[in-house]
């Protein structure tokens, strides 16, 4: 397989971002962000509301204009290695009354190696079905997609992530709203990525859940306050450097209950 | 027969293959909540024309497309510009180019008129509203032509397209050029616009692109279907507009009854379609009604400490659940049957399931009840309802007579003994 090919060239991280800064009108969202992947690891990206959690992927992707700054994956630009990379966006960034079903979505994920005007044949659907599968969306695989749950929505998404065939996936607040059934879902298909030596970067907004969920964490409020191990980085202290006065004593708490339970 | 003329026959042939690749484009744009830019791209075309003919000095064909054209760029450009640049939002940007380029172009046609011997016969007045008997062939060439390379593009691009419409950033993501394909489509959509000026006008075309699209959503959920749907309305709009504007004894222009008719397609559509249609959606309403006032009333009784159920009682959900044999009348009003005590058992569970779903997981939960969901296992997945079956046993709260032969009495002690 290419991906494997391509990844194989060296010991370069998954993803590798120098000195990037983001500003709309002139403000900056993102300020010097220095970040590092580790390959196979679940990396937690942590802030308050507004810290750029979500245009940090975004200027990662190309979505949003970069004011600044490089970002390598496995070791070169991310426009010559964009193979490598699958993406879930937020649930709330498309509109869920159009007229395809689950299947066509997740069909979706195999069109960037399709190429030019070819249409996805006989292999594609089977492969995309077999993405639904994995969500435990199958028997959803003709439904409306206005038709489905959020959760529901949300394991769409995610499917169609997986028939991408990614090495390092970026994943929106892929958690936001969704019933217990779809979280416990997701984390089970987070540790299979993980398992088979797939890259994680996922926006999160549950404080609660973190140390449960990630190896790694990155904390960011317009510039990276910490990155590392989970347990070595979400500390008291550098949650208070994040959060500043946000952080309400109840948050805290709650935090230090989740890491006494590990 | 005058109507199968050589003339109305170029005309019908012109205005139906206008409506048929309208639609099909106008599909795209009304999912991309772009309809409104192609008004302002056909209102934003009308000074080209007038432009072309003081350049060229004579109502040249291939000239008045190539002005109309370049304007219509500048329009929705500026629209984006406008909408980048500012803190004016895509509305008013659109209101703006659409009010200001038609009133650029009636001046511009205004300065013809006046200024050149040949510009009373330029007829531009005309493409405010169209003139469809005056199209001649080479209008109808133009529509062809046109016609062809948009149903070739949409028919070879249609999952480029799909996934510029759907989700153009999962699109970049996974490198196409996705400004360049939104550059093609309103290309696309800016030169059918132009083809179809002397047929139905600057004021009407955007109707053309919208309508079809929006009255073939009504039928489907599939894309595919949705383009050969509004294809299909929007031929069909241009033709009958043609013929009955050409059997009308008044000389109606076919460019407004083409709009009529699409219109008829639209209301038809939005009142009779099987799912999304209005009065499917009234009865459906209805329906539900109906059977929360008949869960209401079953689940009343059998919470009730005695199946009896005074009088004045809700005596419609009354008499129709004493018509499925579900409660009789007694003495003083109603009481459940034993097969009404099986179906209110199951009312109650239902509802209580919901309920304690609602309490438990309240971040989720307005998204997902669905209290009319008798089987409440039809929407949340397995595990979830074993779990909230189990809350309700902890709550001793599980209806008695759930399979069970009716032990009316017996049970409700039961219930009100159960520990909460």
């Amino acid at each position: 397989m290419k991906a494997t090919a391509d990844k194989a060239t060296g010991a370069e991280p998954p993803l590798r971002v120098r000195d990037l800064t983001v500003a709309y009108h002139r403000k900056p969202v993102l300020w010097d962000v220095e970040l590092t992947a580790p390959e196979g690891k679940l990396i937690g990206i942590i802030g308050p509301n507004g810290a750029g959690k979500s245009t940090l992927i975004k200027a990662v992707l190309g979505l949003v204009p970069r004011a600044s700054g490089e970002v390598l994956v496995y070791g070169k630009p991310y426009e010559a290695n964009r193979r490598l990379v699958g993406y879930v966006p937020q649930r709330g960034s498309v509109d869920w009354d159009f007229p395809v079903d689950a299947l066509d979505v997740v069909l979706m994920g195999r069109y960037g190696r399709l190429g030019w005007i070819r249409r996805p044949g006989r292999a594609d659907r089977q492969a995309a079905m077999n993405c639904l599968e994995k969500v435990g969306m199958a028997a959803y695989a003709h439904r409306q997609i206005s038709q489905l749950s959020g959760g529901q929505q949300q394991r769409v998404f995610l499917a169609r992530a997986l028939a991408q065939e990614a090495q390092l996936y970026f994943m929106d607040e892929p958690f936001a709203g969704v019933d217990a059934a779809t979280e416990k879902a997701i984390v089970a298909l987070l540790h299979e990525l993980k398992a088979s030596g797939r890259t994680c970067l996922i926006v999160h907004h549950d404080l609660q859940t973190v140390s449960e969920y990630f190896d790694h964490a990155i904390l960011l409020n317009m510039r990276v306050v910490a990155q590392g191990p989970t347990a070595e980085v979400v500390t008291r202290d550098n949650l208070h450097k994040t959060y500043g006065g946000r952080l309400t004593l109840l948050e805290e708490a709650a935090t230090e209950m989740a890491r006494a339970r590990r | 027969m005058n109507w199968l003329a050589y003339n109305t026959l170029i005309v019908l042939a012109g205005t139906s293959l206008l409506g048929i690749v309208a639609g099909v484009l106008g599909s795209y744009m009304v999912l991309r909540r772009r309809a409104l830019l192609g008004d302002a791209l056909s209102h934003a075309a009308y000074p080209g024309l007038g432009l072309a003919f003081l350049i060229t000095g004579q109502r040249h064909f291939g000239g008045l497309l190539t002005g109309a054209f370049a304007t219509a760029l500048i329009g929705s450009w500026t629209v984006g510009a406008i909408r980048r640049h500012t803190r004016v939002k895509e509305d008013a940007a659109i209101g703006i180019v659409l009010s200001v380029f038609f009133g650029l172009g009636v001046v511009v046609s205004r300065i013809v008129q006046n200024t050149t011997t040949t510009g009373s016969k330029a007829g531009l007045d005309s493409f405010i509203f169209g003139k469809s008997s005056g199209m001649v062939a080479a209008d109808v060439r133009a529509i062809l032509l046109v016609g062809v390379v948009v149903l070739a593009a949409t028919l070879l691009l249609a999952k480029e397209f799909r996934l510029l419409a759907f989700d153009p950033d999962f699109g970049r993501v996974q490198g196409w050029p996705i400004l360049l394909l939104d550059i093609i489509m309103m290309s696309l959509v800016c030169v059918t616009t132009i083809v179809g000026l002397p047929a139905v006008g600057v004021v009407l075309m955007a109707a053309l692109l919208i309508i079809p699209g929006a009255a073939a959503r009504f039928w489907t959920d599939r894309l595919g279907r949705m383009l050969w749907l509004a294809g299909l309305f929007g031929g069909v709009a241009g033709a009958c507009g043609t013929l009955a504007s050409a059997w009308a004894p008044s000389n109606v222009g076919a460019g407004p009854v083409i709009i009529l008719t699409a219109a008829g397609c639209f209301l038809f559509s939005m009142l009779a379609a099987p799912r999304r249609g209005a009065v499917a959606r009234m009865l459906r309403h209805v329906a539900l009604a109906r059977r929360v006032a008949m869960q209401n009333l079953l689940r009343t009784l059998y919470e009730l400490s005695e199946p009896a159920w005074p009088d004045p009682a809700p005596l419609r959900p009354g008499r129709r659940a004493a018509a499925r044999g579900w409660v009789e009348p007694n003495s003083d009003g109603w009481r459940l049957t034993g097969a009404g005590w099986q179906r209110a058992a199951e009312v109650t569970r239902a509802h209580r399931l919901w309920e304690i779903f609602l309490i438990e997981e309240a971040q989720v939960a307005p998204t997902l009840v669905d209290r009319d969901a008798e089987q409440v296992e039809h929407v949340l997945e397995p595990a979830t309802v074993r779990h909230l079956e189990q809350r309700l046993a902890e709550l001793g709260l599980v209806p008695q007579g759930l399979g069970a032969a009716p032990r009316r009495h017996a049970a409700l002690e039961e219930l009100e003994e159960a520990p909460s």
